[in-house]
């Protein structure tokens, strides 16, 4: 990625307690591109899922294609007419210490003609790495994120940073 | 250039090899840290393979990968290892001129928790078998990471124009 003055931090947010969702509102359109970077945890023992949507649309607009590493197996998987974005899976029992690292990359997140795409990685060095491509199916500008989970909050201590990257 | 994505230091190998690529007394005044390498060793293989400490530990380091050669996907545990990032390398059997990129992401690096890093590595090879690799990534230490070496896991060189550089990531 270019260094310079493109990398601009546009927010970001660190849990004090555990936290139902975490968004990102009145995205700039004044970038290019932008980026997510998240090390966060759920506040449950059990195998549990991040999910997003944009702009908080909850319907069946998503959908993507995955590559998946457990340390065993590597697989693929599709996903289509989802109402969220799955974005990766969090540590279980004993690791739950740990926050996971995810990254997530817009690109052209604000032109209004065609469907966002957005690049995605997760992983947990106890339960494996995930490489994704999303698709939202919106012709609208991006200018809200949400990150939730399914039925359990986000650990405190948890960081997310949205960083903004312009072309020139 | 931007406070957000700053160089804090580089190492490009000159004509004699390096075999050790040090980076010290990282300063804690950043959010995440990267490395971005393009790099190649001498070992005659058609690859090699990193080797990553922080701190000089050399203990407590866990992965998982999810790779490809060219044929086949697969995806390997490296359980509680003296290093991180075993991950492939160009060496001096493959094509010649060709260096590996990779990338190795360290988020909330100076933090109390332990430390959770992603890579990214691909080889290049005029030939069936290259590889790319994607891994997930534990220091099971709470220090901060002041410093990091990378070498080959085979003690081998790496060859000139190898370069690494290191960048502080700020999130205000």
């Amino acid at each position: 990625m270019a260094a310079g003055s493109t990398y601009t931090p546009l927010a970001t947010t660190t849990l004090s307690s555990d936290t139902a969702s975490v968004t990102f509102s009145s995205i700039s359109g004044s970038y290019t591109d932008f980026v997510l970077v998240a090390l966060a945890g759920i506040a449950t023992s059990a195998g549990e899922v991040y999910q997003m949507r944009i702009n908080a649309d909850s319907g069946s607009n998503y959908s993507q294609t995955e590559l998946w590493g457990n340390g065993t197996t590597a697989s693929s998987g599709r996903r289509t007419s989802q109402t969220y974005l799955f974005v990766g899976g969090s540590r279980v029992g004993s690791q739950m210490t740990v926050l996971d690292q995810f990254t997530l990359q817009f690109q052209n997140y604000s032109n209004t003609t065609t469907y966002k795409s957005i690049l995605m990685r997760q992983g947990a060095a106890a339960t494996g790495t995930m490489a994704a491509i999303g698709l939202w199916s919106s012709t609208s500008a991006i200018t809200s994120i949400v990150i939730t989970t399914t039925n359990y909050n986000i650990k405190s201590g948890s960081t997310f940073t949205l960083y903004g990257i312009a072309a020139a | 250039m931007a406070n957000t994505y700053t160089l804090i230091a580089s190492n490009t190998v000159g004509i004699l090899g390096s075999a050790t690529i040090t980076f010290s007394s990282i300063p804690s005044t950043y959010t995440d840290l990267v490395i971005k390498s393009s790099a190649r060793t001498d070992r005659v293989s058609t690859y090699d393979f990193y080797k990553v400490k922080f701190n000089a530990s050399a203990t407590s380091y866990t992965e998982k990968s999810l790779n490809g050669n060219g044929t086949a996907a697969a995806s390997e545990s490296n359980n509680s290892t003296s290093y991180g990032f075993n991950y492939a390398i160009d060496a001096s059997l493959s094509t010649s001129n060709t260096f590996s990129n990779a990338e190795i992401y360290m988020p909330n690096y100076a933090s109390a928790n332990y430390k959770s890093y992603s890579t990214d590595a691909v080889t290049e090879n005029n030939a069936t078998a290259a590889y790319a690799a994607i891994t997930a990534g534990l220091w099971s230490n709470t220090g901060a990471i002041t410093s990091i070496t990378v070498e080959s896991a085979n003690a081998a060189n790496f060859v000139q124009y190898s370069t690494f550089y290191l960048y502080g990531i700020k999130n205000s």
